[in-house]
């Protein structure tokens, strides 16, 4: 799962929560944009051919409040970085690159076509487009990608999205021979792979940045701040972490595929670090930047004069498929008992986490770990006031109360860890408060953002709390990238920072059915999607977290921007944006 | 030192000179400097409104200000409104809470983010910003004169060490080092254990105890130059002939004639310390909840200063009322106690 900021070197797929994003189920997207009544649509006023050309030039301006670290894109993990990165650089497929619900599809960008798994579902055969070449000039090759694929595993990063490729297991960061997992050909510009294992989830895992093809001549090492040469519409410029990154437009590239790499319309992007976020709302109000990035949280008190009439256009809203929920220490008394979970999720007041979380118009509550718009998900709400078990109306306290009796740990003392930002006080507070009334002693333990989470995960600290913040963010529409991920057995790593099961839930029969579901998701995803739900209603009633809400995102941008997009994937589609 | 200034006012009023005994005219001295008082009185006031919060939170607020009430409502203008208010527009984006009322019985300053009532709060953090101040800084004057005594008395190795000791500690940055103790200390299972001393994580005497042990030698140095000094002194050295023992020497003989710098140096550190610990509570790693204190309550503030400044503000006008106060008394006490100090100054 994408970050919003940059991630340490030494950091693993498992360690980055922050933003993950994928594509919604595409029926499910229908529903959600129906019913947001937002801006995730294509953009009304869409150039035809002819304005489009109108529409291109001068330099559009994001401002973010601090940079996204390394830019190899072998490395780097944010949300930050990666909405550049789609702009200079190209996979063998793509994310469709339009708002709404026809940007969750996949598409061919390098290759010319999306093909169909052969060999049982471990071998892809990849025919590669003709003509296209790199920013420096370079010819495109299908040998450029086996390079590109071996530095996954000598770049520190990442490298559990690619563990499949066959030779990988081989891989060491001094030394990577992928040649018999990378077939490529570069006379007939075909690339194989194969892998020891069908994954039904492959062709998302290759539309993410780090399968974004560099020259073969790359660096196995680090490439630290310069970010190899692309294939995109831009090139970068300059990148420095303390000031700006600066993309122009890359005099080499032709537009091959509307769909998957379409011509951008700024002929500059500037994206400039370093400003509070709330003085970036202000330049943006004053028209003196474009975007505030769509990472940046707006500071809640910025919020209110953006509901002001003149901000209308500009304001835009859509919901995540994310979730921020406590999870609940499996290991140690009191949740170490079934009934103690199901406690503290009945008395839990999701009203006012919501509330924290910016109220109703930006965060939904919620009872189950799939979020909605999700392949997989049924509503599913056991742990609620009032017989409908669909959605939360309200906590019961007097079913908590009993279940605490029963399992009887009341009195017990519990800590709440949690991060000393201003929210996470806040959802810890009242973490404490939904406790203290059921009858525990709770406090809270909070710790800086950077320090908690990793806390958290090791499993060497488990004795020391009981109840734990966390939030996560989908990198593509699987549902096992919540349910295995966070709530697999085999994701408890012992001793490790990067243990995602941070409950150390383990149910043997739920994880019979989780393994039956991603096999069944490669011939049959209907009935994929039935078990995944299953899945999901069962691990909610073992409640290993207080699941607190769905949240949404907001995009601030400039009076002169048009054409905004969001696209489920990559959010705000920044050179699909004009200026006026 | 009420009796030290009856003395003192009663001896000027009977014309007498008081020459004989030099706290009685530092006390006549400190009475006299108008400014130090009003600082005084000033603290005071700060301390006795601060110790008053459960008084006000229970008896006439009626809150707590300790726990979420973000689904709670107050009284203004006779009518019952939300605490928590949800944006307008038509987006209804965020949900700002409610701002002063400047009715003391409801919600006078606002409530903060988790609609608590920020009045009972200040006065509640005063009494954790003070006694950690105060705390911490007695302590710290306390270690601090006794390991200066000690080094300053026997010299040599002794002396060595414990000023190399004094040295590294000096040589750490004290936010840096207050925020490696505080991580350190906030992640154990157990807070502090030391033998019978167990300090859980939530109390206050963590950071008193940390900024105690930073500050050490801040006031550790200038003790142990004023004993080196008194220790080579004639009546030091007439004490010795007699034969009396290290221990009289250093606490009967040597104490008294340098326990004046502590006093100059207490409220100054009193200063510094509730300054410190503003500092570290407000990068949330001080005080602890549920406990507040002028710093959490700052920081409680600081994504609220466009819309509700006031959650920011008046804590901060508390630390710079306590902080002006304790350094203008600390100069008065100076002054009363070191007279050439101010004769140099004025000279």
């Amino acid at each position: 799962m994408k970050q919003i900021r940059a991630i340490s070197a030494t950091e693993t797929y498992s360690t980055a929560r922050h933003f993950r994003w994928g594509i919604a189920a595409l029926t499910a997207l229908v529903v959600a944009m129906a019913g947001c009544g937002t801006s995730s649509s294509p953009p009304s006023g869409t150039p035809s051919s002819k304005s489009a050309a109108a529409h291109k030039g001068g330099t559009l301006t994001i401002l973010a409040n601090s940079s996204f670290g390394v830019a190899d894109p072998a490395q780097n993990y944010t949300l930050e970085e990666w909405q550049l990165l789609i702009d200079t650089h190209d996979g063998l497929v793509q994310f469709n690159r339009v708002g709404g619900v026809a940007g969750t599809k996949i598409v061919p960008d390098l290759a010319t076509a999306v093909p169909k798994p052969t060999d049982g579902g471990k071998t892809y055969l990849f025919q590669l487009r003709s003509g296209i070449t790199f920013s420096n000039g370079q010819p495109l090759k299908a040998s450029d990608f086996v390079r590109t694929f071996e530095r996954q595993f000598t770049v520190p990063g990442p490298t559990s999205f690619y563990s499949g490729i066959v030779g990988a297991s081989k891989c060491k960061p001094k030394k990577c021979d992928l040649t018999q997992g990378v077939v490529a050909d570069d006379s007939a510009n075909t690339l194989t792979i194969h892998l020891t294992a069908p994954d039904p989830e492959f062709l998302d895992k290759i539309a993410l940045p780090f399968a974004y093809v560099v020259p073969g001549n790359t660096s196995f090492k680090l490439t630290g701040n310069n970010v190899p040469p692309g294939t995109g519409p831009y090139m970068w410029q300059s990148y420095d972490p303390n000031k700006a990154a600066v993309l122009v437009r890359n005099p080499h590239f032709h537009q091959w595929s509307a769909a998957a790499q379409p011509a951008g319309y700024p002929n500059s992007i500037v994206e400039k670090y370093g400003l509070p976020i709330s003085e970036e709302v202000t330049q943006v109000e004053n028209g003196q930047a474009d975007e505030v990035f769509d990472g940046d949280v707006i500071p809640a008190d910025r919020l209110s004069e953006l509901n002001g009439a003149q901000f209308k256009s500009q304001v835009h809203v859509n919901p995540l498929t994310a979730d921020w929920y406590f999870a609940l220490n499996t290991k140690l008394p009191p949740f170490n008992n079934v009934k103690a979970r199901q406690a503290i999720n009945f008395a839990a007041d999701r009203a006012a986490y919501v509330k924290i979380g910016g109220g109703p118009s930006l965060a939904a509550p919620t009872c189950q770990i799939l979020p909605p718009n999700f392949p997989g998900y049924a509503a599913y709400c056991p742990y609620t006031a009032g017989s409908d078990h669909t959605k939360w109306t309200g906590p019961d306290l007097a079913k908590a109360r009993q279940l605490v009796q029963q399992s009887g740990t009341a009195g017990m003392k519990v800590v709440v860890n949690s991060t000393s930002d201003e929210t996470g006080k806040a959802l810890a507070a009242q973490m404490v408060s939904d406790l203290n009334k059921i009858g525990y002693k709770a406090s809270s333990q909070l710790l800086t953002g950077s320090i908690q989470y990793p806390f958290v995960q090791n499993s060497t600290n488990l004795h020391k709390w009981n109840v734990a913040w966390s939030a996560w963010y989908q990198d593509y529409p699987a549902p096992s990238d919540f349910l295995n991920v966070l709530l697999g057995c085999g994701n408890i790593h012992p001793g490790s920072d990067a243990s995602p099961n941070i409950a150390e839930f383990c149910d043997q029969s739920i994880q019979a059915q989780m393994t039956q579901a991603s096999q069944l998701g490669q011939t049959n995803p209907t009935a994929a999607g039935k078990l995944w739900a299953t899945v999901d209603h069962e691990v909610t009633n073992q409640a290993p977290w207080v699941d607190l809400y769905n949240p949404k995102q907001i995009d601030f941008l400039s009076k002169r921007v048009q054409g905004y997009q969001w696209n489920p994937q990559w959010y705000i589609l920044i050179d699909q944006m004009w200026l006026k | 030192m009420a009796a030290v200034l009856e003395e003192a006012e009663a001896a000027a009023g009977r014309g007498q000179v008081v020459a004989g005994n030099p706290w009685v005219l530092a006390a006549r001295q400190l009475w006299r400097n108008r400014i130090a008082m009003a600082s005084l009185v000033l603290f005071l006031l700060i301390v006795a409104v601060s110790f008053a919060a459960p008084l006000y939170a229970s008896h006439v607020a009626h809150v707590d200000p300790f726990a979420n009430n973000l689904n709670g409502t107050t009284i203004v203008n006779g009518k019952q409104v939300p605490l928590m208010q949800v944006g307008g527009g038509t987006l209804h984006l965020g949900e700002t809470p409610i701002g002063p009322t400047w009715d003391v019985r409801h919600y006078f300053l606002g409530a903060d983010s988790q609609g608590r009532d920020v009045a009972s709060r200040v006065l509640y953090g005063g009494r954790s910003s003070l006694e950690i101040g105060i705390g911490s800084a007695a302590i710290c004057c306390f270690i601090a004169t006794v390991v200066a005594l000690i080094a300053g008395f026997f010299g040599g190795v002794v002396d060595a060490l414990l000023s190399r000791l004094m040295d590294v500690i000096w040589a750490f940055p004290v936010y840096l080092l207050a925020i490696s103790i505080s991580t350190e200390l906030l992640t154990a299972s157990n807070g502090l254990k030391i033998g019978p001393l167990h300090i859980v994580a939530t109390s206050l005497w963590l950071p008193t105890l940390i900024i105690a042990f930073i500050y050490v030698p801040y006031v550790y140095r200038p003790v142990r130059g004023h004993v080196l000094t008194v220790a080579r002194k004639e009546f030091a050295e007439a004490a010795i002939a007699q034969g009396a023992s290290n221990l009289r020497l250093m606490f009967s003989d040597i104490l008294p004639n340098v326990v004046s710098v502590v006093i100059v140096l207490l409220p100054l550190m009193i200063a510094t310390t509730i300054f410190t610990e503003a500092a570290l509570s407000f990068l949330s790693i001080g005080v602890q909840p549920p406990n507040a204190s002028w710093g959490t309550i700052i920081n409680d503030g600081q994504g609220l200063l466009y819309t509700r400044p006031w959650v920011a503000i008046a804590p901060g006008i508390m630390i710079v009322l306590t902080v002006l106060a304790m350094n203008v008394l600390g100069d008065g006490v100076r002054d009363a106690l070191d007279p050439r100090a101010k004769l140099r100054v004025e000279g």
